[in-house]
Formats: structure tokens, sequence, C-alpha cells
């Protein structure tokens, strides 16, 4: 993205210096012109980012309840909404649970699918076919998948716990969905499920794009393949990574669907995410002041790593890397 | 339910706080609009028969908004916030408290909407500290379903009472099939199911650590504890529930009469219905009471709410309440629409004595109920996992269910 800049600030600074040997207006009508061109996306902007943003800060630390729709008054009651919900015990164990959720998911969908890239970067036969068929899970809609799961992952009846009695791996049947313990985990296995392609096809991509004569020299140098992961592929793959990451970071933190159609974030609030919190306290209990607390927490989170990523890709691109 | 990405869903909440004015068209004089939940086309169509009806008398015609149950309030208040709401808004019973605290509705007196001779069961659910605000055509409750054949194989009888209850589900288990299913999912179909046991019991909404109703909680507990009912019960939802009474895998569950189309539709197993069990013999079952009701938003347009007022007369004629009852299986309002009810659907007859002891969920709580229903959840959740004791579970729900207060 950061690569296309570069062009775009010379050409500004070109039309500047024609529009200095015709004089003032001429350098006034460019800038006009200038911020015209930039109008349209600083308005969509402000419109639909900025606005709703400004309106979720303002809004937990409002009143807002469904009165407030019919009346249109939502009175300021100072960091109530905040201290209601950070003392809130449902708020921390969310918050323990998404970052429980992200980190194992981003971990399996990453580890898998870059193995899978790897893999699949061999041509053999079939490879594009059976590449195809990985890809099915991120065309199935994630409520689809969630009530899928569920059947797969029901204790007595599911085919996961009947596959691993056959194998002779439980006895009893892992209850899934059921146990408060094991639930999370199985929202993270699902979610690795669907989150595998998204990682396959983009480090696939990036695979292809690191010369082969790199590794035909590392092969000369007597290189052996782990070698050559570490010392080639890793390295060369780092902006993909990075991209990879953060994009399935923001898609993990605020993770609802999968949860709600999976276990509706229970058993006993095992599941419970920020998400889901912020469903829960927005359009359940319809507090939409304290639902908007919630969604804020997140959607800092979230500008933190916006932020980091901007940063790694600055730094890897703009240093002509 | 409602899937959508969070972020969205706030700012869509925010942006709509602005109030979208400009969008509000207005409909044409002749025509009365409705927002339900009709999103089903049998459903839909069904209701659509019964407004023409209705509305044909008058020489109106009625539009209807269908969007799924549990979108309806949230669309509904984008509405409000944009002076655009439908002349008939059909609410969940215990969604209307929000609207009515919120002064949206037209109180039924003030429309001249008849409500008397209706049961009491119907009259609270569209009620709000005091003030009836919604009609219900008809209502739902819960029973018990149970499967005559497996019953009669293991020399069972129909359990009246909870002890009884307990026994029969025990000797029902075996070889596949539990003796017994309820739904206790984290949501509204969980805690709906948990309220006939939680009340029957002599459990309060308003106090939730009375100690009366931890019978209920223990009475759950060791139904799972017995092997009797599964543990995945935590994550059931009543269509869950009746899947697996269908697919024969349960000799009995907890359901309500929604289930009749898909019971009758199959003919894999047999089914009957009884009375909620109760506590001790001699005690009664109190159920709660569910269904919708329809409500008139408060319009600048007199006019237009009369017109509302007119069709919600005509739709709850006994006559139009019995039709109504009978297509989707819910029982009349009309008492005396009830009684024929029963004599014509022998098979639901439970139902319709059931409604008589019904309770709403919001009588007692009002707006309040949002939180009380999640307290609960969390409760009867942390209990069937091995969280908590019962009692602890009831005292922690009820910080809970005030924390706001």
């Amino acid at each position: 993205m950061s690569t296309v800049t570069a062009p775009s600030v010379s050409a500004p600074a070109a039309g500047a210096s024609s529009a200095d040997a015709r004089g003032g207006t001429g350098r006034r009508r460019t800038a006009l012109l200038r911020w015209l061109f930039i109008a349209p996306a600083l308005l969509y902007m402000a419109a639909f980012f900025g606005y709703p943003l400004v309106r979720n800060v303002l809004m937990s630390f409002q009143h807002y309840t469904p009165t407030t729709y019919f009346t249109g008054e939502a009175p300021f009651n100072g960091l109530d909404n905040w201290r209601a919900v950070f003392s809130d015990p449902l708020f921390t164990d969310a918050l323990w649970h998404t970052a429980l959720f992200t980190v194992g998911s981003l971990l399996g969908q990453f580890t898998l699918g870059l193995a899978l890239a790897v893999f699949f970067s061999r041509r053999f036969r079939l490879s594009r076919f059976v590449r195809a068929v990985l890809l099915l899970p991120w065309l199935v809609p994630m409520v689809v998948a969630a009530v899928v799961w569920r059947r797969i992952l029901d204790q007595e009846h599911g085919v996961l716990n009947a596959a691993l009695q056959a194998l002779g791996l439980t006895d009893g049947g892992v209850p899934w969905l059921s146990s408060p313990d094991v639930a999370l985990l199985a929202a993270v296995l699902v979610n690795i499920w669907i989150g595998i392609p998204f990682n396959m096809v983009i480090l696939y991509g990036g695979l292809q794009e690191i010369p082969r004569d790199l590794y035909e020299a590392a092969a000369l140098d007597g290189a052996g393949p782990w070698r050559a992961f570490r010392s080639i592929t890793l390295p060369m793959l780092r902006p993909v990574i990075t991209v990879v990451l953060v994009l399935g970071f923001m898609s993990t933190v605020k993770i609802l669907d999968l949860i709600l159609a999976l276990t509706s974030g229970g058993p006993a609030d095992a599941t419970q995410t920020l998400g889901t919190v912020t469903y829960q306290m927005s359009f359940l209990r319809l507090d939409f002041g304290q639902g908007a607390v919630v969604g804020n927490v997140l959607i800092l989170i979230s500008a933190v790593f916006a932020v980091l990523y901007l940063r790694a890709n600055r730094a890897d691109f703009g240093t002509g890397k | 339910m409602q899937f959508r990405p969070v972020l969205p869903m706030v700012m869509a909440g925010a942006t709509v706080a602005l109030g979208l004015t400009g969008c509000a068209a207005a409909p044409e004089p002749g025509t009365v609009t409705v927002l339900n939940s009709a999103t089903d086309t049998a459903e839909h169509t069904k209701n659509q028969k019964f407004f023409d009806r209705c509305a044909k008398k008058f020489g109106l015609r009625v539009e209807q908004n269908s969007v799924p149950a549990d979108q309806v309030s949230s669309k509904a208040l984008r509405m409000a916030s944009s002076h655009s709401l439908p002349d008939i808004l059909e609410l969940d019973g215990s969604e209307l408290p929000q609207f009515a605290q919120a002064g949206g509705l037209r109180s039924l007196r003030e429309l001249g909407v008849r409500t008397s001779g209706l049961s009491e069961s119907g009259v609270s659910l569209g009620s709000f500290e005091g003030t009836r605000y919604g009609i219900a055509r008809s209502v739902n409750s819960l029973a018990l379903y149970y499967n005559p054949d497996l019953l009669k194989k293991a020399g069972v009888e129909v359990p009246r009472t909870w002890k009884e209850l307990r026994t029969a589900a025990k000797k029902l288990t075996g070889r596949g099939t539990y003796g017994f299913a309820f739904s206790a999912s984290p949501n509204a179909d969980g805690v709906y199911q948990f309220l006939p046991f939680f009340w029957s019991a002599g459990g309060d909404e308003a106090r939730l650590d009375s100690g009366k109703g931890e019978a209920a909680l223990r009475l759950w507990k060791d139904l799972v504890a017995d092997k009797s009912v599964s543990k995945a019960v935590v994550n059931w939802n009543q269509q869950d529930v009746n899947d697996q009474f269908v697919a024969g895998r349960t000799a009995m569950m907890v359901n309500g009469p929604w289930q009749v189309p898909v019971l009758e539709g199959q003919h894999k197993v047999d089914w009957a219905v009884a009375k909620f069990p109760v506590p001790e013999a001699g005690g009664k079952a109190v159920p709660p009471v569910g269904g919708t009701v329809m409500t008139v938003p408060k319009s600048d347009d007199r006019e237009r709410e009369k017109n509302a007022a007119r069709i919600l007369n005509c739709l709850n004629t006994p006559g139009n309440q019995l039709d109504w009852g009978e297509a989707v299986n819910n029982v009349p309002t009309r008492a005396a629409a009830a009684r024929t009810y029963a004599e014509q659907n022998p098979k639901l007859a439970p139902f319709a004595e059931l409604v008589t002891t019904a309770r709403s969920r919001t009588a007692k709580v009002g707006t309040r109920w949002p939180a009380v229903s999640d307290a609960l959840a969390g409760a009867f959740q942390s209990v069937l996992t091995g969280g908590s004791s019962p009692e602890a579970a009831l005292r922690r729900a009820q910080r809970q269910a005030t924390a706001g207060e």
C-alpha cells in the first residue's frame, strides 16, 4: 500500500512548481483543485468512520436506553457506564477469553496455513484441485459453519467423538460444547478451521513471489530444506506474514457470529468474548451506553494493532527492503 | 438470532441515533402498516389472510413488514428515532415494557380496544405497570411432551410430580435414549424453560435468592447427575430439544405448542402432551406465558391510530381468535374462545389449561426483565456445569440482576 504513496507525493510537488510561475491565483486554484480531489474521500471517511466513531465514544458516556430512541434525550452520566462495565466480572472474563481465543486462533490458523502453503507451492498431481477444496471453509457462511460444527462436536452423537472413540483416544466422549473447560478450545478449533484457507491463500501468494534462484543458490551452498525455509522463505515472506497476522487479528478479536451460533457464550459464560458481551449489553439488555463501552474497548484494541501494522509496513516497504 | 459483526452494529446504532428523519416515507391514508416477525412464508401469508379479512370491512389495506423475531425491537427502536413507526407494532410480550416505559405506546383504553373477557395471562402479557398496551390474540406456554410408546415399554406412568419425573426419567433412560430433555441454553430459550420449574417451586424473579427457587436448580442438577438428562442440554435450544425427541433420543421433553407442526409432520415417533409436573402432589404448575402482543405506537395522526384500533378489535373477536389459535397452535386469549379451542383440540388441551395459571415474565420486574433473564441463565448454567451450588448460584444471580440499581 505504502509503495503507492511515493509517486503520489512527487506529483503535487511538480504541480506546485508550475503554479509558481503563474503567480498567486493559480496557486490557490491548484490548492483548491487538490482539495476537491481529496474531498470525496474525506467526506466518506468523516461520514462513515469519523461520525460513528465519535458517536460511539459519546454514547459510552451517556445513559442511553430505549427511551432515548423516542425522546432523543440521552443524559450524560460521566464515567458510570465505564465503571459499571469494568467492575463487571463478565467483562474481565470476556477480555481474557478474547485474548485466548485470538492468540489460539491465530497460532493455529497461521501455522497450519503456512504449512499448507509451503506444501502446495511444490507442484504435484491434483495439487490445484486439493488446494481448491481446501478453500471451501472460506466460502461457507460463518453461521452455517457453526451450525454444522455444533453437530460434529455433539458429545453423544457427534462425528468427532465417534472418530476419537474409534481410534481409542477417549472413552467417555469429550464434552466439546457442554463443559466450560473445553468449550473455548472447541470454539478456537472451529475458528482455526475457518481461518486456514485465508492464511493459506495469502501466504501461498507470497511464496510465489520469492525468486526460485534464491533456493537454487542456497542448495548449491549446501542448505537443507529446513535451513532454506528459515533463511529464505521466512524473511522473504515477512511483509506478507505481517499482513496475514494483522488482518487475522482484526477479524478474530471482534468475533461474534461464530460464538453466538456455536455456544451463545455458554456454557456458564465460558465462551463470552468482547463481541458477545457488547451484543448482550446493547441488544439484549438494551443498555446501549454500556454496550458502547465494550465496543470502544474493542475499537481501541484494534486501533493499537492497526498502528503497529502500519509502522511495521512502513519499516518493510519504506526502507526499500 | 442476530448474527452481525459487532463494530458495524454498534456503529449502525450510533448512526441511527442521529435520526434518519428523511427516510420516513409517509404511508398512504388507507393503509395500515404492521411490523411483525412473520418472516416464514407460511406464517406471513396466514397473517395477511387475517389482516385482509379485517381490513376489508373498513375499506383499509394492511401492509406487513416482517423481520426476524429478535430484530423486531431493535428495528422498532430505529424506526422510533426516525418517527416512522408502523401503525401496529407486534412485539414479543417480554419486550413490551421497554416500549411502554419509553412512552412510545398508546394504551388500549385510549384506543378503544376491547379487552373484556381476556384471560388473565393474556392481559398480563400485554400490560406494563397496570396499564394495558398490547393485546395478544393467542398465547403459548410450556408443557410436558412424552413418547407414549417408550413409556409403555418401560412400564412408566406419565409423571405428575417432580419425584415421579425423576424416577420416570431414570427408568426411561438407556441404550441411546435419555429419559428427559429440556433446553438450558444461556439465552431466552433456556430461561423460558427454566421458569416453569422455578416458579412452580415458588421462586421469585424479583428476589432470586429468596431460597424457594433453589429446588428447581437442584432438580435440574439431579436429573443431569442421574444421567437421565444429557449434559449437552446447556447447549440445546428448544429446537434442538425437539430434534432429540423426534429422533427418538429422549422419551420426554419440555416444549411449546409451536412444535406441533413438526411433530405432526413426522411419523417416526408417537407423541402426546401432559400437564407440567409439580413439585408436590396437589401443587399448582406455574408455567410462563409467551407469545406476541399487538401494540399501537403513538402517532400524530389520530386517524391512523383509530384505523389500527379497528383492525385490533376485529382480529380479537372470539371467532377470529379461535381461527387464529388453530392456525398457529396457540391458545386464544378470550376465555370463551380458549374453551372451544380446548374442546376442539383435545391433544393440546393441557396447554389451554396451563395458560390459565401461566405468568408473564415481565409482570413483576418490568423493564428489568433482560437483566433478570441474564442472571437466571447464569445461575442454571453454572449449576449444571458444576461451577456452583444452587444456593450460591442464585445469590450471585440476585447480585447480578440488581447490579445497576
